[in-house]
């Protein structure tokens, strides 16, 4: 079972690494849209400052959300969900072991970059861990959420709003935890509570999603 | 101690009871109930539209029917899914290949999803069985689509389940392809094992066969 895991998430780390293309865009979404705010709006230290968490944490959940598409579009085209579905693995471990590979490739670099693209809009140094802290737990939860939307909205052409209807509602509370950490740790105050609580949904997203996901995986191919 | 060995050996390996399939509200079939045992090969015939692969993912358990059941060894399959699956393969009408790997890759992935591993000398053996000889370095997509449906046939070769359900399984195959197609569903059905498959080719196997034919009382509106 461990096995069945490893060796999918080794062939979509591997499979992702043949287009690379592909695997940087979530990325350079990410440092763009960060970089065009204080093209648009002034650049002032103390403005920038103010918005620096809601706009890091915006632009993230974006570049995830656009990225979630990957996840299952290509197995379910080509068939290779189908084969997935009828392991004699759980469905669960699978999904699981795609979904951990599709945090690796997208949420990770985000986090990692985003320090950089904190000094940028005038974080305090204080708050830089803070950030890249509350996107360790924060990202891996919209990639766990958004693959339940992903697997409903799969066979729909097109359902990318479809998606985004279901999956943003259920980001909310990631987005304003997150983002409220950062600001917080910037005012120079402690963050315990807002950590504690990402930790705790991540720990409910870890365990429930990947279920929800495998449930919907199995009506979405029923049709 | 006779009845028991007697009821037991009559428990076909897959049974149908009843089955009814509706799409877009069309009926495709209804009371559709068959059996079959080890060692037998079994196909689905029907014109396009008559519920081939309705019937087929129905089996597989991807797809849940209207009405009936499938029965794996007597049991509901959604009970014995672990042990169905671990003994049966469903290679559709989708190629499973991803471009970006290579043979060899994707062999190994597919293989991997069944947690089954088989050494390279076995693949390159079977790889040289199906006409892929040398190809198992080379990423698929620069592979032709017969090339793609004979590396389904090194995975089917190569996971040894007990039961082949195989849609369309003569697509893009060239006449050798169609006539290896033939021997490995012999020697399937001589080592054993059982076989369902649909197709549009008159296949001639000199083994008995039974036939299922779909569309005749349905593709009515209900």
């Amino acid at each position: 079972m461990l096995k069945a895991f490893s060796h999918l998430l080794a062939r979509d780390l591997r499979l992702a690494f043949r287009s690379r293309h592909e695997l940087a865009n979530p990325l350079i979404f990410f440092v763009l849209v960060v970089s065009l705010f204080p093209l648009a709006v002034a650049p002032s230290a103390e403005l920038l400052q103010v918005m620096a968490p809601g706009v890091i944490w915006v632009s993230a959940l974006l570049s995830v959300l656009l990225s979630l598409d990957r996840l299952f579009k290509q197995d379910y085209e080509d068939g290779s969900l189908d084969q997935l579905m009828l392991s004699p693995n759980p469905l669960v471990i699978l999904v699981l072991a795609k979904v951990c590979a599709h945090w690796l490739l997208t949420g990770l670099p985000l986090v990692l970059v985003a320090p950089l693209l904190g000094m940028f809009l005038y974080v305090p140094d204080e708050a830089i861990g803070v950030l890249m802290l509350s996107l360790l737990l924060g990202t891996p939860v919209l990639s766990l959420v958004g693959a339940i939307g992903v697997s409903l909205t799969v066979a729909v052409n097109r359902g990318g709003v479809l998606l985004s209807l279901i999956v943003l509602p259920l980001y909310i509370p990631v987005l304003i935890f997150g983002a409220n950490a950062v600001d917080v740790a910037s005012d120079g105050l402690s963050v315990r509570g807002q950590l504690l609580f990402l930790g705790a949904v991540l720990a409910l997203a870890l365990s429930l999603a990947p279920l929800a996901t495998a449930v919907a995986l199995r009506i979405t191919a029923s049709r | 101690m006779m009845v028991e060995a007697d009821s037991a050996h009559t428990i076909p390996l897959l049974e149908t009871r009843q089955l009814e399939c509706v799409r877009d509200d069309r009926l495709l079939f209804s009371d559709l109930s068959f059996t079959l045992t080890e060692g037998e090969i079994l196909q689905i015939e029907g014109a396009n539209g008559s519920g081939k692969t309705s019937l087929l993912r129905i089996l597989c358990g991807l797809r849940l029917a209207d009405a009936g059941q499938v029965l794996w060894r007597g049991e509901e399959v959604s009970v014995v899914r672990e042990d169905y699956y671990a003994n049966m393969i469903y290679i559709g009408h989708l190629p499973c290949i991803k471009g970006d790997l290579t043979t060899l890759e994707n062999i190994r992935a597919l293989l991997d999803t069944r947690s089954q591993l088989a050494p390279l000398d076995e693949i390159e053996q079977v790889l040289a069985l199906v006409g892929l000889a040398g190809f198992d370095d080379v990423t698929s997509k620069a592979l032709s689509s017969g090339q793609r449906r004979r590396i389904l046939l090194a995975f089917l070769l190569l996971a040894k389940a007990r039961l082949w359900i195989l849609d369309e399984p003569l697509t893009a195959l060239d006449v050798e392809g169609v006539a290896l197609v033939e021997t490995m569903l012999l020697e399937h059905r001589l080592a054993g094992g059982s076989a369902i498959f649909t197709t549009h080719h008159g296949m001639q196997l000199p083994c008995a066969m039974s036939t299922v034919t779909l569309g005749r009382a349905g593709n009515q509106p209900c």
